[in-house]
């Protein structure tokens, strides 16, 4: 009897985080997943209120090949972290980068998509004129990507750029370009967007999917995709799921599922239905 | 768990948002006071085609939070781009500064002059009768001892409403305006130390608001002593 009881209070304990490591480890049956549900297409929230997007679809088919319990919840992007930390949800599926500052607090699984980020801008400003690019440019190689870089802060002198706050988009942004243009926080790129259209604002930068599915709406049809897409460096090793780093059985049942859905095209698939393009990463 | 070392390093990068949030709260509670006393006067000639407009103007920012109106004020207009242009008025609608201003302005001078407008009805109806029989005009009895003894009395609530327009600058974080707030939250996805981060900005509001209500105070007393409390 005394046996159970203290067996009781220690799974007590563990399940307020106090001593939680065995029993953290062990597989769950049940999991919550945090997303932003404001960053179509990848996820969004539609006109009824049910979430969707690349993102979502993604999640439900990992959950079917870890045969566990889902519940997939929105949450403002810049109480991710902090709530993932506080045991609010288990896994971010949000679009988020895998980046060493990231790594410092949250472990990540493997990367499910890369995705670059560059600009977009009226058709009839300097740097729209140029026209959209496919170029891809790696932030590492410094010796090919800082011309990339040189150039656009030519084209973009003096103008207003709008990034997400608490963004790896904003990070690069204030890296490269703070000496030259005037940098704008927004709290979803829903809104930057909007300040775009209304012409308060030059230029966003942000992930060239989801500046392709803005793009597409009729509103938009004065601006276009603009100069290269960044990847690697600050932007890290792409985009992967969030979760605590005492749940590494999570992260082990996570990482499987999404090998087992990059080898049986699933992501392709996905990602094509959603961001017309393949972002599945390349091992 | 509460680490000073990391106050102490958030605290300079906080207060450089300090001269935002000043601006903010200084320039809407002044236009702000200014369009309350207007339309609190306004209303004291009961007709009914200056008094409706006015209170339809209240009731709807009084009853709706200010949140939506900064964002109707700022996305909301933001859509109407052609016809700003047209009426001339984009320069002023493009800022998100200027959209803040006028979204706490309108916001404090509706809540501002119902307070004015009581405080206006409670000076002793005697005392203008006396005003008169001395032969002042409606312009002078106003003047002399209407507003000087309304204002008076308004003090204790209109301190209210000041503290609670400092409060509400936190929301221009949300029109890209980096005051406190919108600092805390960039400190906070820097650092995911939402406690120290909060705590901190929470006390720099404490700060200015201490100042704003012990100056307060301070007029209160200076203005009528009989009333100073023991």
């Amino acid at each position: 009897m005394k046996i159970r009881h203290w067996a009781a209070i220690t799974a007590a304990f563990s399940m307020l985080g106090f001593a939680g490591t065995t029993l953290a480890q062990e597989a769950p049956k049940a999991i919550t997943i945090a997303t932003e549900g404001a960053y179509a297409p990848w996820n969004f929230t539609t006109a009824d209120g049910k979430l969707d997007g690349l993102e979502v679809e993604l999640a439900n088919d990992l959950c079917t090949r870890m045969k566990v319990q889902c519940t997939i919840i929105a949450q403002d992007w810049e109480g991710l972290i902090p709530s993932l930390k506080v045991g609010k949800f288990d896994v971010i599926m949000a679009s988020m980068f895998i980046t060493p500052k990231r790594l410092e607090t949250i472990d990540f699984t493997q990367p499910y998509a890369v995705d670059p980020s560059g600009f977009a801008v009226a058709k009839d400003s300097e740097l729209g004129k140029q026209g959209g690019s496919t170029e891809k440019f790696k932030v590492e190689d410094e010796a090919t990507s800082a011309a990339a870089i040189e150039k656009l802060k030519h084209l973009l002198k003096g103008k207003v750029v709008g990034v997400q706050a608490a963004t790896i988009n904003l990070e690069f942004v204030k890296k490269y370009f703070a000496d030259t243009v005037e940098i704008r926080e927004y709290k979803t790129t829903e809104q930057h967007d909007l300040d775009l259209a209304a012409g308060r604002i030059d230029a966003i930068f942000t992930q060239q999917t989801a500046l392709a599915a803005t793009l597409a709406k009729p509103e938009f049809s004065s601006f276009t995709l603009a100069g290269p897409g960044f990847v690697g460096g600050l932007f890290g090793l792409g985009t992967g799921a969030g979760l605590r780093k005492e749940d590494t059985e999570l992260k082990e049942m996570l990482n499987a599922a999404i090998d087992a859905a990059i080898a049986d095209g699933t992501i392709k698939r996905i990602s094509e239905k959603w961001v017309k393009t393949d972002v599945t990463p390349v091992k | 768990m509460i680490d000073f070392a990391f106050f102490l390093e958030i605290i300079p990068t906080l207060l450089s948002g300090l001269p935002m949030t000043v601006q903010l709260a200084a320039a809407s509670i002044s236009i702000g006071f200014v369009m309350a006393l207007l339309l609190a006067l306004a209303q004291q000639g009961n007709h009914r085609f200056v008094s409706w407009p006015i209170r339809t103007f209240v009731a709807v920012f009084r009853g709706t939070p200010l949140l939506v109106q900064i964002f109707l004020i700022y996305y909301g207009l933001g859509q109407f781009r052609p016809s700003l242009q047209d009426m001339g008025l984009w320069w002023l609608f493009r800022e998100p500064y200027w959209c803040a201003i006028i979204a706490l302005s309108l916001n404090t001078a509706a809540y501002g002059s119902e307070i004015l407008r009581g405080a206006i009805k409670g000076v002793p109806h005697g005392l203008v009768e006396a005003a008169t029989a001395f032969g002042m005009s409606r312009a002078l009895t106003l003047r002399l001892v209407v507003l000087p003894l309304a204002l008076r009395q308004a003090i204790p609530s209109y301190s209210n409403e000041i503290i609670l327009m400092i409060k509400g600058t936190s929301l221009a974080s949300i029109i890209t305006l980096m005051e406190v707030t919108g600092i805390a939250q960039g400190l906070i996805s820097q650092t995911y130390r939402a406690v120290e981060v909060f705590v901190a900005a929470g006390a720099i509001y404490l700060a200015i608001n201490f100042t704003i209500i012990s100056a307060l105070n301070a007029l209160e007393i200076w203005l009528t002593p009989y009333r100073a409390r023991a």
